[in-house]
């Protein structure tokens, strides 16, 4: 552990000192972004020869001058993929447990004024979920949750993960953001990894669209994936919800740097990095500004090019032909045959899911999409010691 | 890494600002006069000068030939444990020199290699008792982030051995050094040539620590500006960006046909 331990709790409205958080917070993204607008061709050729980036590449890379020449840049990113990955693709499962909800995020299915049907599955519901999951293959889990901390309680999710830690040989959680005391816990009950969006790194768009509820505190979100880390967590999750702020663009430039400063600093973790973009869901939510599969893909291209051993997930929110595509690009992680609503899995249920999943094919026919390509879906890449 | 932006690009170690990123080795000088003339032509401000060498009683002690503008960074040569080390440090302290420590503990008197172990444990014990640690260390990653996390204020990997002249024998993992580090690196050791420096910085290095390549030069007052020229253009390349050296690739059949 560290040496010179850094205090995470003392000021949850502001972001810690010495926190990658605090790194995101001090980058100028404003700066980068006029990189961007004034990329030339000649940046683009320079970023891409190079063997090493900086963020100032990073944002040459996301330039319309770099989109002009997306071809080359989906070579280089498919030649770095394969070098330090090789051809595999874990694949993962997500279990919702509950989509009872306490906030109200605008864009969000489980968004607490919906009026949906809601569920929290027992422990005992949990198990069985877990062990269809097990059935069909998976053993790496991804425990998702809305936001209630008296029914999602820190208890019950301890309780989730002892339940599941035997039969998964990894296994995450993507639930509300805790103190770094309840992310220890939830370690040692046999939880490996955190993922935690910060749906928008923009705080105007942050406090637009996150109403009510503990979620509106945008520091303490950001700086979760940093006590997650303190307390013994091996893999951080980050991400945005491409479609809620205007410009992707400038949400790319601090998802990359929140990505890089957790590298840095937790350098033991294994940081990962998701690409959801927004689906439609209950409340009727639309992207004013949906980003297009072109965008996409140049921004999957410019971060394997920039941060070549982060890890990259792509979900079924994105439809069965863009994942196949963009597998060789630099995606590391799948999902396949979710639901994103609590069971479901080992039984029918009535309950809401999240967003509506778009790739709806099993997870044999995804693993052997996979083999197709020439690439081996991996579902075990971890022994818990 | 120091990154951009920072327009005067000062180099900033511990909260303290320095105009030049050259730091200067003390050894093997003909006279204090020469490392007079070459402290003053590399324009360094730190110099690193052991404490064994020390001697306030002496009338032309090595000291009186650093100005009082330069920082005085106490290196711990000789050391050959982490006791030894801490014990020179807290010396060091005593004698009202500054707080600021190069940390070398070299068990090896053949290559002066330093011990990474040793070191390691000299860092955290010295971090806690409040000194401003520059550990002189193995060209190891893994190393130099257990150092930072024990607070020191820089990491100090070597090019190749002490005094061998041999540049960047360990480029490789200088790059990965740089690449994760979160607090200056300074590549010490091994730098023989004016060339190497700019090497050195054109990778992306905070600053470089040279001491044979001037000391032992036929007119070290020429080889330190030499040196000072070479730091500055490096760095300036670095903060340029440098010109690709790599290829662009040419798929042999699109990458991106899937979004037509």
């Amino acid at each position: 552990m560290t040496a010179t331990p850094v205090v995470l709790e003392s000021r949850p409205e502001r972001v810690p000192e010495g926190t990658a958080a605090a790194v995101v917070a001090a980058t100028d993204i404003r700066r980068l972004r006029s990189i961007v607008d004034q990329a030339a061709a000649a940046d683009v050729d320079r970023a891409l020869g190079r063997g090493r980036r900086t963020l100032e590449d990073f944002a040459v890379l996301l330039s319309p001058a770099a989109a002009a020449r997306l071809e080359d840049l989906a070579g280089v990113a498919r030649d770095i993929s394969r070098a330090r990955f090789g051809a595999t693709v874990r694949l993962f499962a997500p279990l919702y447990v509950s989509n009872e909800c306490v906030s109200t995020c605008t864009y969000c299915g489980f968004s607490a004024g919906n009026d949906i049907a809601r569920r929290t599955l027992s422990v005992p519901e949990v198990k069985a979920e877990a062990g269809e999951l097990n059935r069909r293959g998976f053993r790496h889990l991804l425990l998702v949750s809305g936001e209630h901390a008296r029914i999602v309680s820190k208890e019950y999710l301890e309780a989730c993960v002892r339940a599941v830690a035997d039969s998964f040989a990894q296994v995450s959680v993507e639930v509300q953001v805790w103190d770094t005391d309840t992310y220890r816990r939830l370690a040692a009950a046999g939880c490996d990894g955190v993922v935690v969006y910060q749906e928008s790194y923009d705080t105007g768009t942050y406090g637009a669209v996150h109403l009510k509820g503990k979620k509106r505190n945008y520091a303490w979100r950001l700086a979760a994936p940093d006590r997650a880390a303190e307390a013994g967590m091996r893999r951080l999750g980050i991400g945005t919800l491409l479609g809620l702020h205007p410009d992707w663009r400038s949400e790319a430039l601090a998802l990359a740097c929140h990505a890089q400063a957790l590298i840095k600093k937790w350098w033991r973790c294994e940081v990962q990095v998701a690409l959801p973009r927004l689906r439609p869901a209950a409340g009727g939510y639309e992207p004013q500004d949906p980003v297009s599969d072109q965008a996409l893909t140049q921004l999957l291209c410019a971060l394997r090019i920039f941060l070549p051993d982060v890890g990259v997930s792509l979900s079924t929110r994105e439809p069965a032909w863009l994942r196949d595509g963009l597998v060789p690009l630099g995606v590391t992680l799948m999902s396949a045959g979710s639901h994103t609503e609590p069971g479901g899995y080992a039984e029918v249920s009535a309950a809401e899911p999240q967003f509506s999943v778009s790739d709806t094919r099993s997870p044999a026919e995804v693993a052997a999409a996979l083999r197709a390509a020439g690439y081996d879906p991996v579902w075990k890449d971890w022994q818990r010691a | 890494m120091d990154a951009a932006p920072n327009p005067s690009d000062e180099l900033v170690i511990a909260g303290r600002q320095f105009g030049s990123r050259l730091f200067l080795g003390t050894g093997k000088f003909p006279s204090n006069q020469a490392l007079a003339a070459a402290i003053d032509h590399s324009g360094t401000e730190i110099v690193t000068v052991a404490l064994r060498r020390i001697d306030p009683t002496a009338t032309d002690d090595i000291l009186d030939a650093i100005p009082d503008q330069v920082l005085l960074l106490t290196n711990t040569s000789g050391a050959l444990d982490a006791g030894e080390a801490v014990r020179l440090a807290r010396l060091a302290r005593a004698a009202g020199l500054p707080e600021w420590i190069k940390l070398e503990i070299t068990p090896d008197p053949r290559y002066l290699l330093p011990d990474p172990v040793e070191t390691l444990r000299a860092a955290e014990q010295l971090c806690g008792e409040g000194f401003t640690v520059l550990p002189y260390c193995s060209a190891d990653p893994v190393l130099c982030k257990h150092l930072e996390e024990a607070g020191c204020a820089t990491v100090m990997p070597l090019g190749s051995w002490i005094g061998s002249n041999q540049g960047l024998r360990t480029k490789a993992a200088l790059e990965i050094i740089v690449e994760q580090a979160t607090v200056p690196v300074v590549v010490d050791a091994g730098i023989g040539a004016p060339s190497h420096a700019s090497e050195a910085m054109e990778m992306g290095a905070a600053a470089v620590l040279v001491n044979t390549a001037i000391g032992t030069a036929a007119d070290p007052a020429a080889m330190a500006r030499a040196f000072r020229l070479a730091v500055e253009a490096g760095r300036t390349g670095w903060r340029a960006g440098l010109p690709a050296a790599g290829r662009v690739a040419a798929a042999s059949s699109p990458l991106t046909g899937f979004l037509s």
